[in-house]
């Protein structure tokens, strides 16, 4: 049988999953885990938008949940490009490294 | 009819076909279309004419499109065919013709300009386009763009050896000094639209009896000004001299033929005007009267052959004036008409001449030319005695009526003026004529024109004897009659007689055998060939009373005392710039922050917190 879980928590988790994913973007200076901390948000706005389809009872949540992982996977595959790219340049994966282009 | 837009068509579509390729058509192409075009349009202007004068209708109004509609304001783009554009328009294609053809040879050679020949013949044709709608327009805008665009192609050929500076210079000078011309000209155009809330030219005329005398007045002399400037009269002629500097069948077409008599071409056109206004029509006759005596005492002093011609154009068109200024109107056209004949032969026999010397322009230099340069020789004589009027050319025919009818409606001081410059206009001519065939030959000639040179000079030249038989046959039923003269009154030997008498002089001065020197060489001689040979000093006046003053204004102002308010507003936006930059910092960190710092901003705001 289904286990009702109430919106007001779900939503809870996502947005802590959510301020946690921007303080790893924020606070860490490794690409790699920029990246992860990114992950964790996309997550996070996946999981508000499957529980928000839940409770009206709509496809469309699950619909925008797909479409985040394209963009996801999308978005890694440009990104570990980049990575590479600066790993390779500047020897190292600290982002702070990739500020020449300032203004 | 309907047939008539094909006759402006035309030459435009040679401008185009010449302009598009850049000088990329060969030069036997490029010679094909630039003169084919005119030839073209000639022929069509011809049937066109047979047919209007076959119809017997007063005129013929072809309709082409709207140009613009604002309003009440529709000015709309129609040809419009009466007796004075039609003879304007034969004189454009036919002469132009003639012109383009001698220029195929004239400018073969020149290969001083590179792509030259091209764009020679791109400019010739766009100019033959632009005057055709000047004479063609029913409306005085459409007229107004012919004007302009006649100027631009008048600036672009003085110009068109631009590698000498001086060159440069005088296509400037002739440029502004016709605008000067042109801004009264848009303000007359401004004024009439004010007065009648179209610029229709039939419109205008019919209504023309509306007018205030003061209105009419000032709407004439504006337009007056328009046409001196135009037309190189005083007080703006200082430009036509300088205009020379253009290839010779320029000067021809442009500052002879054409061009220059748009001004009495405007103001036969807008007669009625000055019908209402005898003040206006009496300065008209004044600036003629004053023109032609000015230069036809400068021409004497010029030693270049083309300034010579380009005096005696001036003159000549003052006759014109003077004519339009006495309510002698269709001998005005007459003359017009004539005098494209023969001055296109004087100044394309002289640019036979100038080629043949490998461009030497001063007749002091030239000289014993008669046998080894025949036909510009006999072309120039015939040229020569049509300018002098006498009895049997065209020149005579026409000249004769314009005196004889300034004594009628002026009086004395308009025929005596005007005799004593026909008496100044044989001196000089005999002078040119003397100095450049006679005598001993200080430059020898290297004479290799072809048919296509020495044929418009022919057909010219049968044109400038027997036009005057054409414009009494035929324009009188045109034009109304130029008037019927008693040629055995006291007054018309006298007119007839001065011209002989002037040649007369100037066969005994210029071929030695009265010596002048001792009166040439005293002070007051030499005073006043000075005098002369500035164009009366008006060239000296306006350097010192503009030219000089606004060079050094300009130079005061060097640093652009207005400009100062966009460099401030430049200045401001500079630093705008710099501050928003140094967001830019280049940390990607940073960057997440302040997107989050917004976004944190934005939900408060939305929650309506403060």
């Amino acid at each position: 049988m289904a286990i009702e879980v109430p919106v007001f928590h779900v939503l809870m988790l996502a947005g802590i999953l959510f301020l946690l994913g921007l303080a790893g973007v924020l606070v860490r200076r490794n690409i790699m885990f920029l990246l992860m901390s990114l992950e964790v948000m996309m997550n996070a706005a996946g999981l508000a938008f499957i529980a928000a389809g839940a409770v009206w009872g709509q496809p469309d949540g699950q619909i925008m949940f797909m479409f985040i992982l394209a963009l996801a996977a999308a978005e890694v595959a440009v990104a570990l490009g980049i990575v590479l790219q600066i790993s390779r340049r500047f020897d190292t994966l600290d982002i702070d490294a990739a500020s020449d282009f300032n203004g | 009819m309907d047939s008539l837009w094909l006759v402006p068509a035309l030459p435009l579509a040679g401008f185009l076909v010449l302009f598009v390729t850049q000088g990329k058509l060969p030069d036997r192409v490029v010679a094909f279309v630039g003169a084919g075009s005119v030839g073209l349009a000639a022929l069509v202007a011809l049937g066109v004419g047979w047919q209007f004068v076959g119809s017997g209708e007063a005129s013929f109004a072809l309709p082409l499109w709207t140009w613009i509609a604002v309003g009440d304001f529709t000015p709309s783009v129609t040809l419009y065919l009466d007796s004075l554009s039609l003879v304007m328009t034969g004189v454009i294609t036919g002469v132009g013709f003639l012109i383009h053809l001698y220029a195929t040879g004239y400018m073969w050679q020149d290969h001083e300009e590179p792509k030259g020949y091209s764009r020679f013949f791109a400019y010739m044709n766009l100019f033959v386009f632009a005057m055709l709608m000047l004479v063609l327009g029913d409306n005085l805008l459409t007229l107004f763009l012919g004007w302009e665009g006649v100027g631009l192609c008048s600036y672009l050929l003085i110009g068109f050896y631009h590698r000498d500076p001086a060159n440069g210079y005088a296509a400037r000078k002739a440029f502004v000094v016709t605008r000067v011309g042109d801004t009264l000209m848009a303000l007359g155009l401004f004024l009439l639209f004010w007065e009648f809330k179209t610029l229709e030219v039939q419109a205008i005329l019919a209504d023309a009896g509306a007018l205030t005398p003061g209105m009419a007045t000032a709407i004439g002399l504006l337009l007056l000004g328009g046409a001196v400037g135009k037309s190189a009269q005083v007080p703006l002629q200082t430009w036509l001299p300088d205009a020379m500097a253009g290839p010779t069948p320029v000067s021809a077409l442009i500052h002879a033929a054409t061009m220059v008599t748009a001004g009495v071409y405007l103001i036969a056109r807008m007669q009625d005007v000055y019908l209402l206004s005898a003040d206006a029509q009496h300065y008209v006759a004044v600036v003629g009267l004053v023109t032609l005596l000015i230069s036809s005492f400068t021409a004497l002093t010029q030693t270049d052959i083309k300034r010579i011609l380009a005096y005696s154009t001036m003159s000549q068109i003052g006759y014109m004036f003077m004519a339009l200024g006495v309510g002698a109107w269709s001998a005005a056209i007459f003359h017009l008409m004539t005098h494209a004949f023969f001055k296109a032969l004087l100044f394309l026999a002289s640019g036979s001449v100038i080629l043949a010397l490998h461009h030497e322009q001063d007749i002091f230099k030239m000289g014993g030319l008669w046998k080894k340069l025949p036909i510009p020789f006999w072309s120039m004589a015939i040229g020569s005695a049509a300018l002098v009027a006498l009895p049997f050319t065209s020149g005579f025919a026409s000249k004769d009526a314009i005196l004889l009818t300034a004594y009628e409606n002026g009086g004395w001081l308009y025929w005596g003026g005007g005799v004593l410059a026909a008496g100044m206009t044989a001196l000089y001519t005999t002078r040119m004529m003397i100095l450049t065939f006679f005598g001993e030959t200080k430059t020898e000639p290297h004479d290799d024109s072809k048919a296509n040179m020495w044929l418009p000079l022919i057909v010219l030249a049968a044109l400038s004897i027997g036009g005057g038989w054409f414009g009494i046959a035929v324009l009188a039923d045109l034009l109304g009659p130029v008037g019927t003269f008693n040629h055995f009154t006291p007054l018309a030997l006298a007119t007839m007689a001065v011209p002989l008498l002037g040649i007369l002089i100037g066969w005994l001065v210029f071929t030695g055998r009265v010596r002048v020197g001792g009166l040439v060489e005293s002070g007051l001689g030499r005073g006043l060939r000075r005098f002369w040979h500035g164009g009366w000093g008006f060239d000296w006046v306006y350097d010192r009373v503009f030219v000089k003053p606004f060079i050094a204004a300009a130079r005061i102002n060097k640093n652009d005392v207005v400009d100062l308010v966009f460099r401030v507003t430049a200045a401001i936006a500079r630093g705008l710039h710099y501050i928003g930059a140094l967001t830019q910092t280049g940390r990607l960190r940073w960057y997440a922050a302040n997107m989050a710092i917004g976004l944190v901003l934005v939900f408060l705001i939305v929650l309506e917190v403060f």
